[in-house]
């Protein structure tokens, strides 16, 4: 293998590709956990994004259209799970839980006309720069839409979190949802909202797969990658520009593994498969560990139940 | 003793319930392993499957029946419900394809690649898409101007390690500096892993991509950055009209209307088939016309040959990895050795996962 | 409290009129295609041991998880410590492979049923100590023992004469589990799932560790006031959830599998989750819930079979079963409401 500086740059290129659906998906989790709701349906979401994304995209012919409607499915999707753990106060696990497995089956169903079609060319920004710029060319052009708009996510999610008033309030419902409350904030809206979009940015990560990384219909195309955006959020200690370093390093794991396969390494596949899982394991046993690190971390009601009688 | 009685008394009335269903049509079961939607093995069983409902026999399928302890129940009620012939479609259900052979006996069974025939009513079959290898390797050798032939692997089961060997050997023999790269995937079907195994292998210099993997995605990647490609299973060339050099094509539909017609007519005989460009169970998708009419009309010239027995796929000499002699000058390997082959050839670099 | 075992009724009544109308979307005739789906498959007495066999999984890791639920300890992760013990006790099985003998098959359970202990000790062990989150520790492990499965299989356990299957060599007579009926598949596995119901219900409502458990999940605080070792008691339910979870595992590869390979269990260990909640973290409400659940698997089969209905309106029904329950337990919470719920207080 050639390991000069323009190779780099292609690899670079290539980690970023795959790193997206895992940006957009966790960075909506993201924000949906940060309000202190823990939403197990990511899978769910995705898939449902992927085949109203993809089905879209063959009947009216129009990306844009397909684009927006499987962030617009996604909210419907999640607005099932809003609207049981929000207004019927169900359990957050049992009912993200059922939104995957019910997402999974009912994609089938939508999608059954839609398998074996091909994909449409989704646009490429800037490919003329890609090949004229050595290193930086693979890395910084040539990419679609939907990818810069990934990598600007975590960059935006931060400014809201931090900078903005309305940020403040869905960090204050997460942490403390009765001192919130008491502060004439409505907890239930909040919360409605964070859920509805990340449910728009899983639908999006979906169409990013059937749309744009592998452009086709086919059951079950996620393959678990909502289950690892689950793992990233936590990865990243539910900070947004960690997410973007987590989804990189991911990615990079996968796409590095099959070029030393390549170069003839023998390596122990399912042990680097792992490591995401194992990473993500590490990293919440040293920040739990510490009761300051983890207040500053995370959401602390995570996964309960907010209940204010009128 | 009479605890035995026991059993076979309360056995004798549970089976008591089996007959109900029984019907006087003569109908055909399929059990497919993944959806009927994932356009690569299943998509081909079901297409094979189509085709017997055309020739107007009845037939049910089941998909997406997990390789577990469920294989077992669907093949068992498929024969309880009436069935009179049930394929089997995946390796995994080899074991319970035989155990429900066993129970019923009227009923024939036809279990695609595995090797197991413990009952007479139990029939394999499979297809040497080998030799579809052997079409792809002259036209990768051809095609390469890097000399670096990309291939995503399965499992290193026999059948996948005899298709990289077969495609190398033909390379070899029209271009002797061409490199194989191979990237195990540990999966049949995930289209983003393969997608990103296949640019990957673009990206290390490999300018034709071959699969033994379903999805399409590896096609569509080599679209995009133009590179050659060929389709698995079916024919994907719509999915990636310039990089689509031929597919291989599993064609199951004309053994099995064959095999359902005689069963139907009482003709039915236990086999072990192995099929494969001469009978039509592989075939070739459409050459693409950027491989020039030359090249078109020498690899139609392999076709016919490999499907007359003219050519063999493994014709000695051949050597393994450390230079030891597998096929002895001027002969070709024999079947046996062919399903149990767990080596690399020479000229493959790297080693089989363990 | 008659309503709080009344909803799961509701919930499946709900479903399948849910089911119809999805049927009826679909072209398909919405009485029949509910009888194939709901009627046919337990209309003989095979169809009946098949169900049985089916829920016999689910049933023992939903047992164990209602330990977990009740004591508000969040043990998603059934799936991986089922793996778990699964290798645990399929290890020992292939040390054997070759040997015949009594004691065999109990010390492979045993094994199973240590592993998926000691899987499921992790997450338990990070919560107590290390303060971390079971939710995400244990659902992150359900991936780590997939890979470790795939890796033995694929790997340093595989046949050596299975041509490089993805599969170990079959485990030997006297490491399978005896079935009970000639020719019928359901083993005596049915009665480890059994004892784990009798052996539950004993545990929660006739010990003292019954009563910690339901009081700590009421409310961490009582259960601190009343001197309850809470650290202790999370290892503990753990440790029974996991020791379930491993069983199953165990009980499918001894039985109706009989070695080891990459689908040991279509998500068993999720699907528990379902059940268990459908079963009201009860263990008799479980053994009724297993059935239920285990019946939309074989009637996806059977519909498919008779009428072509597609395989994925299983999950759909899986996952509408408990939206449905979900949602009725609304009407419960309100009667709760009034007996006891303050201004504003948090509920799990």
């Amino acid at each position: 293998m050639s390991l000069d500086i323009s190779f780099i740059g292609i690899l670079i290129g290539s980690i970023m590709a795959s790193s997206v659906p895992l940006i957009l998906a966790a960075s909506g989790e993201l924000i949906t956990e940060r309000s202190g709701v823990l939403n197990l349906g990511v899978e769910g979401m995705m898939i449902i994004g992927a085949i109203s994304g993809f089905a879209l995209m063959v009947i009216t012919d129009n990306l844009f259209i397909a684009i927006v409607g499987s962030m617009f499915s996604g909210v419907i999707i999640s607005l099932i799970f809003g609207f049981l753990t929000q207004s019927l106060l169900t359990n957050h696990v049992a009912t993200g839980l059922a939104l995957t497995i019910f997402g999974i089956g009912l994609s089938a169903m939508l999608g059954k006309n839609f398998v074996g079609i091909p994909g449409k060319e989704f646009p490429i920004l800037f490919s003329s720069l890609r090949e004229s710029i050595p290193f930086f060319g693979p890395i910084l052009f040539g990419h679609s839409i939907v990818l810069y708009f990934a990598f600007a996510l975590p960059f935006l999610t931060n400014y809201f979190l931090k900078k903005t008033k309305l940020g403040l309030v869905v960090r204050a419902v997460g942490d403390s949802p009765v001192s919130a409350s008491n502060q004439g904030i409505n907890v239930i809206i909040v919360r409605y909202c964070c859920i509805l979009y990340g449910g728009a940015m899983c639908g999006l990560a979906g169409a990013y797969l059937s749309l744009i990384y592998t452009p086709q219909w086919i059951e079950n195309m996620t393959a678990g990658r909502g289950w690892i955006a689950l793992a990233l959020v936590v990865f990243a200690t539910w900070s947004p520009i960690k997410v973007l370093i987590g989804a990189l390093i991911f990615g990079g794991i996968t796409i590095l593994q099959l070029h030393m396969q390549a170069i003839g390494f023998r390596i122990p596949v399912q042990f680097l498969s792992a490591l995401p899982y194992l990473m993500t394991i590490i990293v919440l046993v040293v920040i739990s560990r510490d009761s300051r690190k983890i207040k500053l971390n995370t959401p602390t009601s995570l996964g309960r139940i907010f209940y204010k009688e009128k | 003793m009479y605890k035995n009685f026991f059993r076979y008394l309360i056995s004798a009335i549970f089976l008591l319930g089996f007959s109900v269903n029984s019907n006087a049509d003569f109908k055909v079961g399929f059990v497919y392993v993944g959806p009927t939607g994932d356009h690569g093995w299943t998509f081909q069983h079901h297409e094979g499957r189509n085709a017997v409902e055309a020739a107007g026999i009845k037939t049910t399928f089941v998909e997406s029946v997990p390789e577990g302890a469920d294989a077992e129940r669907v093949i068992r009620q498929l024969a309880q419900s009436g069935h009179d012939l049930i394929f089997t479609t995946s390796f995994g259900y080899m074991d319970p394809t035989n155990k429900v052979a066993k129970d019923f006996p009227n009923v024939k069974f036809e279990h695609a690649t595995g090797y197991k025939r413990e009952h007479p009513n139990v029939s394999t079959y499979s297809a040497r898409f080998y030799e579809g290898r052997t079409l792809l390797g002259h036209i990768a050798g051809k095609m390469t101007k890097t000399n670096t032939i990309g291939y995503i692997a399965s499992f290193p089961i026999p059948e996948v390690i005899r298709g990289i060997n077969a495609m190398t050997l033909a390379a070899q023999k029209v271009n002797p500096n061409i490199k194989t790269k191979i990237v195990w995937v540990f999966t049949w079907y995930d289209p983003g892993k393969e997608a990103e195994a296949a640019q990957a292998l673009i990206d290390q210099g490999a300018d034709v991509i071959m699969q033994h993997t379903d999805s399409t995605a590896p096609v569509q990647t080599a679209e995009k950055a133009g590179v050659w490609s060929f389709g698995q299973a079916s024919d994907m060339q719509r999915f990636a009209p310039k990089s689509i050099l031929t597919s291989i094509i599993d064609d199951w539909a004309p053994y099995y209307v064959e095999r359902a017609i005689a069963a139907r007519d009482g003709k039915w005989n236990q086999q072990d088939t192995w099929h494969g460009l001469k009978e039509g169970m592989v075939a070739m998708g459409p050459y693409n016309s950027a491989m020039g009419a030359d090249l078109v009309k020498e690899v139609e010239q392999l076709q016919k040959d490999l499907a007359s027995g003219k050519v063999h796929s493994f014709t000695g000499p051949i050597y393994d990895q450390k230079g030891n002699i597998l096929v002895a000058e001027g002969k070709v390997a024999d079947d046996g050795m062919l399903a149990g082959m767990s080596v690399y050839v020479k000229g493959v670099e790297g080693d089989i996962p363990k | 409290m008659a309503l709080y075992f009344f909803t799961p009724f509701i919930a499946i009544i709900l479903t399948i009129l849910g089911g119809g109308i999805i049927f009826y979307i679909l072209g398909f005739n919405p009485i029949e295609a509910l009888k194939f789906y709901f009627i046919t498959p337990i209309s003989n007495l095979y169809g009946l041991s098949e169900l049985l066999l089916k829920a016999t999984p689910l049933c023992l890791i939903a047992i164990g998880l209602s330990f977990c639920f009740k004591s508000n300890n969040w043990n998603i992760g059934a799936e991986g410590q089922l793996t778990f013990g699964a290798i645990v006790g399929g290890g020992v099985a292939l040390l054997f492979y070759n040997q015949e003998g009594f004691y065999i098959l109990p010390l492979v359970i045993l094994a199973g049923a240590i592993g998926g202990m000691i899987f499921a000790l992790i997450p338990a062990i990070l919560k107590t100590y290390f303060n971390t989150n079971e939710i995400l520790v244990s659902l992150m492990l359900v991936y780590v023992s997939k890979l470790l499965l795939d890796y033995l299989v694929v790997g340093p356990w595989s046949n050596p004469e299975g041509f490089n299957f993805p599969e170990t060599r079959q485990f030997s007579d006297s490491s399978r589990m005896p079935l009970l009926f000639e020719s019928l598949r359901i083993h005596a596995g049915i009665f480890l799932a059994l004892a784990a119901v009798m052996l539950s219900w004993f545990i929660l409502y006739k010990t003292y560790l019954g009563f910690q458990i339901k009081v700590s999940g009421l409310s961490l605080k009582t259960a601190k006031y009343a001197g309850f070792k809470g650290k202790t008691m999370i290892l503990v339910v753990f440790m029974i959830s996991g020791a379930c979870a491993g069983l199953a595992g165990v009980g499918e590869i001894t039985g109706p599998i009989g070695q080891l390979h990459r689908m040991i269990s279509p998500d068993y260990g999720f699907t528990a989750i379902i059940v268990a909640f459908l079963g009201r973290l009860n263990p008799f409400g479980i053994i009724f819930a297993s059935l239920v659940v285990a019946l939309t698997y074989l009637g996806a089969e059977t519909a498919q079979i008779f009428l072509q209905i597609p395989k994925y309106t299983g999950q759909v029904f899986q996952g509408m079963i408990l939206f449905f329950l979900l949602a009725s337990d609304y009407l419960l919470f309100f009667k709760v409401k009034i007996l006891n719920l303050k201004k504003n207080e948090l509920r799990h």
